[in-house]
């Protein structure tokens, strides 16, 4: 069952077209992704989503309810993490989650309880009441999602949670997004780390200047790039040795030798691997490891979109300066 | 119960993070005690400071309410907390009035620094301390809803400063504050008729000394279309430059 279903969605401003008339479904309980370059149309759409941007055209239902003009209601089972730490840095770490908590209607003691729950959930509790300001920026990172869950939304909007932050940080809110996700809250995540969304999302859209290029779960997107079939063998050694003779053996597979342990066997079918290890074994090789090589989600990314991910975290990176200057 | 909820906490959020933080505070006295010690001092007579107190009272309000929340809102702004209140399920009026009571507060506790000094040196048992007080709120409300209309105008903090004095310089020689209406030039006495202060520091007076010179109703309904209006452009400005 769907919870947020989106038809035809665009926004213009003032001639420039950020989105152009998107349309997609949210599962419930899913996580969703959207992946695009810098300026693809992944905040303002989010910003729709959420009501901080007003459609041009299209329509938004969320929880069944029209997510344009029942907006204000729908806010509250919305929790929203944008992609800066926008909490207030005088308060502490408690102060802010009470504070959040309370534009909810939460009353003192419920969210006071909430804020110390989340606060231990988040590993934070030891700094619940240092200022915001003098927390690194994973801690930072982390006291945002946590504040965009304390009042239990039914769909969490998450923009880029963990661009910038160190990389065991970034590993511990990826962790949590998969609790909040087991626990049943829906998770709408833009991203432009592609192992990011391979990791965590069931379905993915790639975004490119305001359309989506391609949607669906990520190992259909794969079946894409899956062109040919890859297998690799490791070995005790001696690969050398029977080069050429694996090689005339195997005439109908593109085979790779990489060094004297390694091989890598490449056939536009199935690769039946039978008749490898009784290759090998006939040749007293030892084959410690038989591996099959999926594409990634990367390749995929690439090969629809045209746009080399170094160019999009370069891209991604450089607007986060402009916006720092 | 839940506006309730959400109105409160973010008029103490608002006291604790900016308005009573100690800067804010020493300001809050210090400003107004500077004011008053200068007019007292160049006043002559008791007469004189009778005469002046209403004027010194709405300039503290003036200067306590427009910058500040202006400057509040616009920091907020730019640091993007702003956002989090515009994501939050209330309305936007219930939004902006939560932000603006905290102003509305520090600049009513403003107007009472010069009165409490010029208490200690004139006799002020004749004033009528109930509109007194009346007429400050109201002058804070107006001039709190001059301060959210400049920081929708603006959007950097500088600017919010450099607008605020564009409106409150002038006000203070036009608005009837140190120099009476009356005696100003037919050229400029339409700008002071379209000045809000002009009808809250008359309404003051009329509290305190009896100096006013316009009907105290007027007074009253002016405002209150000045305070109304202001309030009404400035959401309506904010529902199409904030949520675009």
């Amino acid at each position: 069952m769907n919870i947020l279903e989106v038809k035809n969605l665009t926004k213009d401003f003032d001639g420039f077209m950020a989105v152009k008339g998107v349309d997609f479904s949210v599962k419930r309980g899913e996580v969703f992704g959207f992946l695009g370059p810098n300026g693809a149309g992944k905040t303002t759409t989010i910003n729709m989503l959420t009501g901080l941007a007003r459609p041009t055209s299209g329509t938004i239902n969320l929880a069944g309810e029209d997510g344009v003009k029942n907006v204000k209601k729908l806010q509250q089972i919305m929790g929203i993490v944008p992609d800066e730490s926008n909490l207030y840095d005088d308060l502490s770490g408690f102060d802010n989650l009470t504070f959040c908590a309370s534009l909810y209607g939460m009353e003192k003691t419920r969210r006071e309880k909430r804020a110390q729950e989340l606060l231990a959930q988040f590993r934070l509790a030891d700094t619940g009441k240092r200022p915001f300001k003098a927390y690194s920026k994973g801690m930072k990172r982390k006291l945002t999602i946590a504040a965009g869950i304390i009042h239990d939304p039914q769909i969490l909007f998450l923009d880029e949670p963990t661009t910038g932050i160190d990389v065991e940080s970034a590993r511990q809110i990826r962790k949590l997004i998969q609790n909040l996700n087991k626990k049943g809250t829906t998770i709408f995540l833009t991203t432009h780390y592609i192992e990011e969304a391979e990791r965590l999302c069931s379905r993915v859209g790639f975004i490119v200047s305001g359309k989506i290029v391609r949607l669906g779960t990520v190992n259909e997107l794969m079946q894409e790039a899956q062109n040919e079939h890859t297998v690799q063998f490791s070995l005790a050694g001696g690969l050398l040795n029977v080069k050429e003779a694996l090689r005339s053996r195997f005439i109908d597979y593109t085979v790779s030798i990489d060094g004297d342990t390694t091989v890598k066997i490449q056939s536009p079918s199935p690769i039946n691997l039978i008749p490898f290890i009784k290759f090998f074994e006939d040749h007293n090789l030892m084959v410690y490891e038989a591996k099959i090589i999926r594409p990634s989600l990367e390749e995929v990314f690439v090969k629809v979109t045209g746009i080399e991910l170094k160019n999009m975290k370069q891209e991604k990176e450089g607007g986060r300066r402009r916006k720092k200057q | 119960m839940k506006s309730s909820i959400v109105f409160w906490n973010i008029l103490m959020k608002d006291m604790r993070t900016y308005y009573l933080k100690p800067p804010n505070i020493s300001w809050g006295i210090i400003f107004p005690f500077a004011w008053t010690l200068m007019f007292f001092l160049k006043s002559k007579s008791a007469v004189d400071i009778s005469e002046i107190l209403p004027g010194v009272m709405s300039l503290a309000v003036l200067f306590g309410t427009t910058s500040m929340l202006a400057v509040t809102i616009t920091f907020e702004r730019r640091s993007r907390s702003f956002d989090r209140l515009l994501l939050a399920p209330i309305s936007l009026n219930l939004l902006m009035l939560a932000k603006t009571a905290g102003a509305i507060f520090f600049g009513t506790l403003n107007a009472l620094v010069p009165a409490l000094f010029a208490s200690f040196i004139i006799d002020l048992s004749g004033a009528n301390w109930v509109t007194a007080l009346f007429s400050v709120i109201l002058i804070a409300v107006t001039s709190t809803f001059l301060g959210l209309f400049i920081s929708v105008a603006v959007s950097e903090v500088f600017e919010a400063q450099t607008f605020s004095n564009f409106f409150r310089f002038p006000m203070v020689f036009l608005c009837g504050l140190f120099f009476p209406v009356q005696n100003l030039p037919a050229l400029i006495k339409p700008v002071a008729y379209l000045l809000p202060l002009t009808y809250g520091a008359d309404m003051l007076k009329t509290s305190l000394n009896g100096t006013g010179f316009i009907a105290p109703w007027i007074n009253f309904l002016v405002l209150l279309g000045f305070s109304l209006g202001l309030f009404l452009v400035s959401t309506h400005f904010i529902k199409k430059r904030w949520i675009y």
